[in-house]
């Protein structure tokens, strides 16, 4: 098997001098769902974000598709084919669904209809509001519109900081059906997640993080069946 | 962490370097005679009397910057408001003002403030879909009522001795007993413009206090029965000896001759230093006042909320009433400079109440003293003070030196004739310099 | 008869020059609004903008005046009114980036940057004083009027007259013209959006790989061009004197936040809310009562024309107690 699409490996650093990630490694292959979960204050985000170059590291190394991309901006990664969907503050609320699609793909250059077609046969729900402002939609087609917004990039890699967050179990359940579909498209995925057994249920690989560090890395299935991992993070 | 230290060393030297560099500029204005200073003491003191003032303006507002970061741009307007009071109190009586309309001035004054008293109470008290008719009504009402008492009232005044008054008159009160009027009259306009606009966002202050200034600027300028409007309300009594009456007194005559100084000149420094003083003892006062504040639980408890909002108010502290009690307390501060201003100058000319100069000069002399630093706000008043009156003279001084090689002609003369005008650009550059390579000014705070 | 009177007088001496007014105020209010929602603070400097413009504009029609060149019936500032912009845009740019750029990079607070545009308001100020001193200004020239009271009284055989300046016709065309393109532009284009985009969200703008800097520069020309244009449209009705577009700032200011700061259809309506009530309020209504058969002693004044800019603080300070976020919900946060 050859090197996996994302590669991030012991990586170090923290916003001020003391760093919150001590020796963090992700990767992800193509067309895989990962997950990252782990208790409060573990760095799950915060490891997130430098994958996105958020964040300076200290130490470690972040390749995509083989390319070294470690002291790339985050705009530039964008270039390079990743997606990013904020926890919060994911859409431009004052504009509609459809500006909000555009926007999305204001660094392309070339036609991006397709895309957009693409897009809301995805989210079929969206697609009916596309004139509608963004900020007057339900919390979980906010979340699709964010998720939308990505993906009109193509992008190669999409990661989702808690798209789950504050939605109600029902869209949950639809937003995590959403996203296995993107993925059955060939994007990888790579995803921080409060709701750690429903997202784990549908992940190719898990991360346990402790302390910015890997505590336990398996598959969704083998994560969950572990009594050790049900019984200090998944409460039993 | 020698870097802080060294600051410290030198920021300690700071305010007695400028205080001496003040002291040399006043010094030289008094006594050298060139193309830069006027060689006079009588105008070296006036500049000094004036900068007394501003430096209690800076006072003013430096409490409410420095201590709350509340932007005023209003000061003109509280200005004005103290200068009111020295008209109100101390002029003499208007012979038959109060018989021709001043108790009904007063009821409809009464009426006016009772309607939105009124109207608050309904608004507050009544539900929701009836308040809203029923509001506009005590309104509506109110105004025409107002209205129908006001103007017939106002008329009569005016009509009362048109040429030379025209207006209610004062007291007669000594013009010191005034000072505090005028702060309290500045301190209740500030209470009501406070209440509206404190708890919004900062820029929302900004610009309620620029209308609140305007207006009462407006108010001066046109109700003629209050200070007689444009016209001017001259003869406000001062707390010290005419110069005239100097002149004439044979003691002070035998001084100026044993000084050997002439009788113009000895008069009109004695009067000055005069002024200077009680100013002085005023600014001391105040300043004394102002660090003790400081110092005080009160002044840490602002000084924390200024620092952190969000922390402070997580600490149940109610930032929007501390807020509200330095805007009034820095409002009166600037109220009684504007007590003050036009004791000095014997007159109210509302005409001359310009917003560049009396609000955003100020902010001047704040920003550029050291915000939050009392000390710093008033040698930044004296200093800026200094250098807008002497601009006005050096500017076309330079602007001849520097067209000198140019041809008499249209340009020239245009040059010559706008320099004075080059002042507004140095204050502006001067502000836009310190906000950015010197944000704490030049006294920073400790 | 009376009753069309009524109505003639009504559109002569309200309705017509509250509109001109209004449309004036709209524009100034807009370049507040456009900054208020990019670069997130209330620019002092607006009204001084809008000055130091305006005597651009003059100086450039005066050469033009000079040069022989004229526009016929309509006056030769609105040729003067682009190269005004330019040279103003240019102006503004450079205080952008000697100013305002180093407080946005270092994420100041936004009263640091309203104290700021006050610094930049002395300079302009001065500026402006320096070219063109402080004296009133006309600088009309073409036709004056399009309908004249003498006219319309032979025409139409009624007692009350109905003046159309030229000014006036020309602030509505233009204003218009500038509201279709603005909107358009902030609609339909890319950059357009990309600044809403940016005034929506800044983050998540800088992920989707909008240039923050050229939002910025767009930015300040556009709100510069509105300015230059409500200052010109505003001396060509009434009269050029710099300190009036320093107090101009106040219903500006006003008109801007009744509509919801950042909201740029918010500032028009506001605009015209603000401009409206003024005149109402400051017009002696005895006239049109008259008409209507209420015959009275006083003037049916509310409140007499030195106070007009109590109305718009009145206005203000009931949006501001009421609902702080406009009537069309700015950004107030």
């Amino acid at each position: 098997m050859s090197q996996p699409y994302l590669s991030a490996t012991a990586m170090r650093g923290g916003y001020g001098k003391a760093d919150i990630l001590n020796g963090c490694t992700l990767t992800v292959d193509q067309g895989q769902i990962a997950v990252i979960v782990g208790p409060n204050g573990a760095g799950k985000s915060t490891a997130m974000k430098a994958v996105f170059g958020m964040l300076n590291l200290r130490e470690g190394a972040v390749t995509l598709g083989g390319e070294d991309i470690t002291r790339l901006t985050p705009q530039e990664r964008v270039h390079k084919g990743m997606g990013f969907v904020p926890q919060t503050h994911n859409i431009f609320p004052t504009m509609t669904v459809e500006e909000n699609l555009e926007m999305g793909a204001y660094i392309r250059g070339d036609d991006y209809r397709e895309t957009m077609e693409q897009v809301y046969h995805l989210f079929p729900a969206v697609a009916d509001k596309r004139r509608q402002n963004a900020g007057e939609l339900s919390g979980g087609q906010r979340q699709q519109v964010a998720v939308g917004r990505a993906l009109m990039t193509k992008p190669r890699l999409l990661m989702l900081d808690e798209p789950t967050a504050g939605v109600s179990p029902i869209v949950m359940d639809e937003l995590f059906d959403r996203i296995i579909e993107v993925a059955r498209t060939g994007i990888s995925i790579l995803m921080v997640e409060q709701n750690a057994r429903q997202a784990l249920e549908i992940a190719d690989i898990g991360y346990v993080l402790v302390q910015g560090a890997n505590r336990y890395t398996d598959s969704g299935k083998a994560l969950m069946a572990d009594p050790e991992v049900r019984r200090t993070f998944l409460g039993g | 962490m020698s870097n802080t230290r060294q600051a410290e060393a030198s920021s300690r030297w700071r305010a007695p370097v400028i205080f001496l560099i003040i002291v040399a500029l006043f010094v030289l204005e008094g006594t050298t005679r060139n193309a830069l200073f006027s060689g006079s003491w009588n105008s070296a003191l006036a500049i000094l009397n004036m900068g007394l003032i501003s430096a209690v303006m800076a006072l003013g507002v430096n409490m409410q910057w420095g201590y709350a970061g509340l932007f005023n741009a209003g000061v003109v307007g509280f200005l004005a408001l103290g200068a009111l009071g020295p008209v109100l109190v101390s002029t003499p009586p208007v012979q038959g003002a109060w018989a021709a309309g001043g108790m009904r001035v007063i009821v409809a004054l009464v009426v006016g403030l009772g309607t939105l008293a009124l109207a608050t109470q309904v608004w507050k008290r009544v539900a929701a879909p009836i308040s809203f008719f029923v509001m506009p009504l005590v309104l509506l009402v109110g105004f025409v009522l107002y209205r129908y008492l006001f103007d017939p009232a106002v008329m009569a005044i005016e009509a009362n001795n048109a040429a030379s008054a025209g207006n209610i008159g004062g007291l007669g009160l000594p013009v010191l007993l005034a000072w505090p009027v005028g702060a309290a009259l500045a301190a209740a306009a500030a209470w009501g413009i406070g209440k509206v606009a404190l708890g919004l966002r900062s820029d929302y202050l900004a610009i309620a206090t620029l209308g609140i200034g305007e207006i009462i600027v407006a108010v001066l300028r046109n109700e003629e029965w209050l200070a007689r409007g444009v016209k001017n309300m001259s003869g406000i009594p001062r707390p010290v000896p005419y110069e005239l009456d100097l002149q004439s007194d044979p003691d002070f005559v035998a001084k100026a001759a044993h000084w050997g100084v002439d009788i113009a000149t000895a008069s009109g420094i004695w009067v000055k230093l005069m002024y200077a003083g009680l100013f002085g003892l005023v600014l001391l006062a105040l300043i004394l006042l102002a660090e003790l504040a400081l110092k005080s639980p009160w002044g840490r408890m602002m000084r924390a909320i200024r620092d952190n909002e969000t922390a402070a108010s997580a600490m149940g502290k109610n930032i929007k009433g501390r807020h509200l009690q330095i805007f009034v307390i820095g409002s009166a501060v600037i109220g009684l400079a504007g007590a003050m201003m036009v004791t000095l100058d014997g007159l109210l000319s509302p005409g001359s109440f310009n917003p560049l100069r009396y609000t955003f000069l100020v902010w001047v002399m704040v920003i550029v003293g050291g915000s939050g630093n009392n000390w710093g706000s008033v040698l930044g008043a004296v200093l800026i003070w200094f250098l807008w009156i002497k601009a006005e003279v050096w500017g076309p001084e330079l602007m001849s030196l520097l067209t000198a090689p140019l041809p008499d002609g249209a340009l020239r003369t245009h040059l010559l004739e706008s320099a004075p005008h080059m002042r507004f650009v140095a204050m502006g550059l001067v502000l836009l310099l310190v906000l950015r390579f010197a944000p704490r000014g030049l006294v920073p705070e400790k | 008869m009376d009753f069309l009177n009524a109505i003639v007088a009504l559109l002569n001496f309200v309705v017509i020059p509250a509109a001109a007014y209004g449309a004036q105020l709209a524009l100034g209010a807009l370049g507040v609004t456009l900054i208020y929602g990019i670069l997130r603070f209330s620019n002092f400097a607006h009204g001084d903008t809008m000055a130091f413009g305006t005597a651009l504009v003059i100086i450039v029609t005066w050469g033009l005046q000079a040069l022989g060149i004229s526009l016929g019936p309509l006056p030769t500032a609105l040729l003067a009114l682009p190269i005004g912009i330019a040279l103003c845009s240019a102006f503004v740019l450079g205080t952008d980036r000697v100013v305002y750029r180093f407080y946005r990079k270092k994420k100041s607070e936004p009263i640091i940057l309203v104290m700021a545009s006050v610094g930049v308001m002395f300079v302009m100020n001065g500026v402006t004083r320096l070219l063109i001193g402080v004296d009133e200004i006309r600088f009309d020239d073409g036709a004056r009027f399009l309908i004249a009271v003498q006219d319309f009284k032979t025409w139409t055989g009624l007692n009350e007259g109905l003046a159309l300046r030229v000014s006036q016709v020309i602030t509505f065309v233009v204003t218009a013209l500038a509201c279709w393109a603005l909107f358009r532009f902030l609609n339909r284009s890319r950059a357009g959006k990309a600044m809403r985009a940016y005034a929506d969200n800044e983050d998540l703008a800088l992920l989707s790989g909008i240039d923050p800097e050229r939002v910025v520069r767009l930015t300040w020309i556009i709100a510069t061009a509105l300015a230059v244009t409500a200052g010109t449209l505003y001396g060509l009705d009434k009269s050029f004197k710099a300190f009036n577009y320093f107090q101009i700032l106040l219903p500006i200011f006003a008109a801007a936040i009744v509509g919801g700061l950042g909201n740029p259809l918010g500032a028009v309506a506001g605009g015209f809310i603000v401009a409206f009530s003024e005149v109402a309020v400051t017009y002696p209504w005895k006239k049109v009562a008259a008409y209507l058969g209420f015959q009275s002693d006083g003037l049916l004044q509310l409140l007499s024309t030195e106070y007009k800019f109590a109305v718009s603080f009145v206005i203000l300070i009931i949006v501001l107690l009421f609902r702080p976020t406009g009537l069309f919900r700015g950004k107030a946060y």
